[in-house]
């Protein structure tokens, strides 16, 4: 008698297996945080037919393509303002941006900032290695001063952003930093911000073995989450002026920011409404013929 | 919004915010909305997104914003986003003549995102005409899944006329082409007989992807030489299979013309005048307004060159639709360009002495 033992990995359903394998490196941090996301949807029981993913250009970028859900790998830079016409066209629609730290903060930053400015009801993603990892391991705006990176050899020296503070200063609703050691925070938070209206940021602090550690002797994929597992502190609520990160320094995790401030759509209807009384048609899912 | 446009993301740029602006005023008591984006980079994909999210939708530029757009009209090419990218066109390079006419960017309207790819570009000349063809625009782009260039200048722009809008029923609108596919059965790139997919928006269950990468009829990324031929030549084909019915043209008097003025615009009212002068001083000249300029209408054009001795292209602009029209007449007519570098219209008298030339 023959037994035969099929073990179906939970998170399965929620990707495209036909696509697999994919193109990250051994050690890297993004299947990680696909993992995480995929466990949040479980957990947040959102109706999958309902949430759609947008992801930049880069290796994070690449989500979006692996996830069976309404997908959408736009251009660099641009996955927000795609997810703002996609979320205000058809409000419905639970929008996760899914991109790197590149294509968020250094050619689509100015998106960024609007887009908390505006609080579009949007849940971000920013998945940080710290450098461009796609194109070969060039300087960020997060690449921490003395790291090595293909474009700056001597090691880097221009200042960098703290995320976290970046998006709180332009007006962000949550919050959260984690690592990819911190698997279940980071799926909690994923699945908490499926339950916040507005502007949600979530950076994930993951390594590139390939490109960021290998240069700076940091050892690979295990060596990295030792290093996190040490380095990290978690500090919820902590000021997000002071967590902002260096090369060898302290990492402070945790839930930041989570406050409320009505959204562009509530703030949209409630002033059209207010103007224009009767006459003021709702924008509702806009369809078209 | 007659055209269905229930949306429409922008960026305020001289000559052209006027458009927007009366669309924030009227889109809220239709249903609809407008978001006023940080660049034109952002309101260029905004409209993207929501046209995927099931609007039709369009943005307004000129110049330098239309710079800033072409990532996306290339994206949009790739994605095959039904889109209408409005240029009220001004002087430029660079921010040039912010509030004066020009038509040099048409062009750029063709080939200006990277890579090859074919693209339609109307242009009116008349208020009543931005109306119509707008429209025409919209149903183009969802016909043929393809973002639509319209292509306006300062002063059809800012032109005041007479419009007649007809009743909303007589509108003829063309739906969006959605999939009868349920769910995962749906393949968001596999094309119809005439080489164009059916389309799906999200939220329905299909749960697709799209990608700007080279994708197979999956929408997955194919990184190798036949996904690439096979969809680029796709892409090229189902606008040039057509090209023919795409053929819009205004004309008058070319069937025994000895000389035939190709203009389009606001440049082709002035070129009216220098006709009249010129049949007036017993010249056969014909008149050939582009009204569709991309594709180019080849074919019409080689046509005419049959019959005629030479074309008079006046534009405004050192001369880019008139090398179209010498490569269409293939040598059997000669070509006169009428330049101007931008700023204002020509004068009648400029493009009346070239057809004299021509003429002789």
């Amino acid at each position: 008698m023959t037994a035969t033992l099929e073990v179906i990995n939970p998170v399965e359903p929620f990707l495209r297996t036909e696509r697999m394998p994919h193109i990250w490196c051994p050690g890297c941090g993004i299947g990680t945080t696909v993992n995480c996301f995929t466990r949040a949807l479980l957990e947040s029981k959102a109706d999958l037919d309902k949430v759609a993913i947008v992801s930049g250009i880069g290796c994070t970028g690449r989500v979006a393509g692996y996830l069976r859900l309404d997908s959408f790998h736009t251009t660099h830079g641009r996955a927000i303002p795609f997810a703002t016409g996609l979320k205000l066209a058809n409000p419905e629609l639970q929008v996760v941006v899914y991109s790197g730290d590149g294509d968020l903060s250094a050619i689509g930053g100015n998106h960024l900032i609007h887009a908390a400015r505006r609080n579009m009801d949007l849940k971000v993603i920013c998945v940080n290695n710290l450098i461009y990892a796609m194109t070969g391991g060039q300087t960020a705006p997060t690449t921490p001063a003395t790291a090595i990176t293909s474009t700056a050899p001597y090691g880097a020296f221009d200042p960098t952003f703290n995320l976290p503070s970046l998006v709180e200063a332009a007006g962000a609703c949550y919050v959260a930093r984690w690592t990819t050691f911190h698997v279940r925070q980071l799926a909690r938070s994923m699945a908490e911000v499926f339950n916040k209206r507005g502007f949600c940021f979530i950076e994930v602090l993951s390594p590139c073995p390939t490109l960021y550690q290998r240069r700076n002797k940091l050892g690979d994929g295990l060596d990295t989450m030792k290093y996190y597992k040490e380095k990290s502190k978690v500090k919820n609520g902590a000021p997000t002026s002071e967590v902002g990160l260096s090369k060898d320094g302290e990492i402070i995790v945790g839930k930041f920011v989570d406050r409320d401030r009505p959204d562009y759509l509530e703030l949209m209807k409630g002033r059209l409404s207010e103007q224009l009384g009767e006459r003021y048609a709702e924008v509702g899912n806009l369809l078209c013929s | 919004m007659a055209a269905g446009a229930r949306f429409a993301a922008g960026y305020p740029i001289t000559p052209s915010t006027e458009v927007v602006e009366r669309f924030a005023a009227r889109i809220p008591t239709v249903g609809g909305a407008f978001i006023q984006m940080e660049d034109e980079l952002a309101a260029s994909i905004t409209i993207l997104g929501a046209v995927w999210g099931g609007a039709k939708a369009f943005t307004v530029t000129s110049g330098p914003g239309f710079s800033l757009m072409m990532e996306h009209i290339g994206f949009a090419v790739m994605t095959e986003t039904p889109c209408v990218f409005v240029n009220v066109q001004r002087g430029g390079p660079s921010t040039g003549l912010p509030t004066l006419p020009a038509q040099s960017d048409m062009m750029q309207a063709r080939w200006g995102s990277h890579g090859d790819y074919e693209i339609i570009a109307l242009s009116p000349n008349s208020p009543q005409e931005c109306f119509d063809l707008t429209i025409r625009a919209f149903n183009l782009s969802e016909e043929f899944r393809t973002p639509v260039m319209f292509m306006m200048d300062e002063c059809v722009g800012h032109m005041t006329e007479k419009v007649v809008i007809p009743p909303a029923d007589q509108i003829e609108i063309y739906p969006r082409r959605r999939t009868t596919k349920a769910g995962l059965a749906y393949k968001p790139y596999e094309p119809d007989a005439d080489l164009i997919p059916a389309m799906a928006h999200a939220g329905e269950g299909h749960r697709f992807h799209m990608t700007g990468l080279t994708h197979d009829e999956r929408g997955y990324p194919g990184m190798n030489v036949p996904t690439q031929d096979k969809l680029i030549r796709r892409l090229q084909q189902k606008i040039t299979r057509q090209a023919a019915r795409l053929t819009m043209v205004d004309e008058a008097n070319v069937e025994d013309a000895d000389v035939v003025v190709v203009s389009y615009g606001i440049t082709s009212r002035v070129a009216q005048r220098a006709i009249d002068m010129a049949r007036q001083s017993g010249v056969k000249v014909g008149r050939c307004r582009l009204i569709c300029c991309w594709p180019f209408p080849d074919a019409h054009i080689a046509e005419l060159a049959k019959t005629a001795k030479a074309f008079v292209v006046p534009e405004i602009n050192l001369g880019q639709m008139a090398r179209e029209v010498e490569r269409a007449a293939g040598g059997r007519a000669r070509t006169i360009p009428v330049t101007h570098a931008g700023g204002s219209v020509h004068r009648p008298e400029d493009i009346y002495n070239a057809i004299m030339e021509a003429a002789r």
